[in-house]
């Protein structure tokens, strides 16, 4: 990697430390969010000289415009009141987007270290669960009709567990088995990791998503870091594994200042014998 | 990278998260947990070098998947950190 880029990215992974430890108090908070902006804007730019960007610049700039210009829009229109679920729904993108990179390195089938092959699943596994669960829970507090509520069923915990068994033994197997892996293996392993993330958020209520968005804000961070591992970018490393350690520490400060255990929060119905389904 | 240097960077990084905000009060938690998802924002250096380097038209799809994706995360990130630090501090000034 060339030295500039090296620079820039060490620079950005400073800024977002110093910017995440002045939004953890009251005075320096406003600021700290533009420092790590700073961070974003240098990682950014710096990434159009990186040695592996050669091609596709249109695509590039396409997809930055449409996708930051929604989100801009969006971010900027949006009711006070209506915060929590926009959190969650550029954090579902974030979840996705590391997931998608998952997707690119697993269809391109360069061989990889077995090592770097078990993150780079670890990461689309937890990306692609951080994606549809937020999407859940951005439904959930938009007031979406269908998703209102804790939506439960009969053995809705053993069908959980048996998605997360069948798409855990998926990954594994095609983080074991070099580059002979099927293409229709790996978008079953991509559906059913989906299909988790809205399974887990679906028996949630409205009141409990604030720690569940949190929880899904950790895992994201970790899908980048583990993605990072991957693309052996420092930057991603760096600010993927601070803020899934950071939003899984928060996570727990929101349940306990909710005076509950994140697991009740989770699997609040677990042990009821789904007696409220009935 | 040498394995194990990826294990201390994983290792120190996580307790860099971890004491970071260890200290943080209630009032900040929804804007830090907004800030925090505009960090992974980061995610959009990864998409565009995947995308950079993008050959057939199915890595190409799914790797503008990936920047769509990760350009949403960073500025909608931002966006919504800043204006709610913004309210937060006006509204300590009137006090």
């Amino acid at each position: 990697m060339n030295l500039f880029v090296e620079i820039f990215y060490f620079a950005a992974a400073v800024l977002f430390i110093i910017g995440l430890k002045q939004m953890s108090s009251p005075v320096t908070a406003r600021r700290g969010i533009v420092w790590a902006g700073v961070g974003m804007v240098l990682a950014t730019l710096i990434t159009f000289a990186h040695p592996h960007v050669n091609s596709n610049y249109l695509l590039i700039f396409l997809g930055i415009a449409i996708g930051g210009g929604l989100a801009w829009k969006t971010g900027k229109e949006v009711a006070m009141t209506d915060m929590p679920q926009m959190i969650a729904l550029y954090n579902g993108m974030g979840g996705g987007a590391a997931a998608a990179i998952a997707a690119v390195e697993l269809i391109k089938r360069e061989p990889m270290d077995p090592l770097v092959q078990l993150l780079a699943i670890f990461g689309a596994l937890i990306g692609s669960v951080a994606f549809s669960g937020s999407l859940i829970a951005f439904g959930k507090l938009q007031g979406i009709k269908q998703l209102r509520g804790a939506i439960r069923f009969k053995n809705q915990q053993r069908i959980n567990a048996a998605i997360f068994v069948v798409v855990a033994w998926m990954g594994l197997g095609i983080a074991t088995s070099g580059t002979d892996y099927g293409m229709f293996t790996l978008f079953l392993f991509f559906a059913l990791a989906l299909a988790f993330g809205v399974m887990m958020t679906l028996p949630i209520g409205g009141a409990d998503m604030p720690v569940v968005i949190s929880l899904y804000n950790a895992f994201t961070g970790l899908a980048v870091g583990f993605e990072g591992f991957v693309l052996e970018n420092p930057a991603m490393m760096i600010a993927g594994i601070v803020v899934g350690s950071a939003g899984t520490l928060l996570t727990q400060l929101m349940a306990k200042a909710m005076n509950r255990p994140i697991s009740n929060v989770l699997f609040s119905n677990f042990g009821e014998g789904g007696g409220e389904a009935q | 990278m040498d394995g194990f240097i990826a294990l201390y960077i994983f290792m120190l990084a996580a307790f860099t998260g971890y004491e970071v905000i260890s200290k943080v009060p209630v009032i900040l938690h929804t804007p830090l947990m907004s800030g925090s998802n505009f960090v992974h924002g980061i995610v959009l250096v990864g998409a565009m070098v995947v995308l950079g380097q993008a050959e057939d038209g199915m890595e190409q799809l799914v790797g503008f998947i990936a920047v769509v994706l990760a350009a949403g995360n960073a500025v909608g990130g931002y966006v919504v950190t800043e204006r709610m630090l913004d309210m937060f501090k006006s509204s300590k000034g009137e006090k």
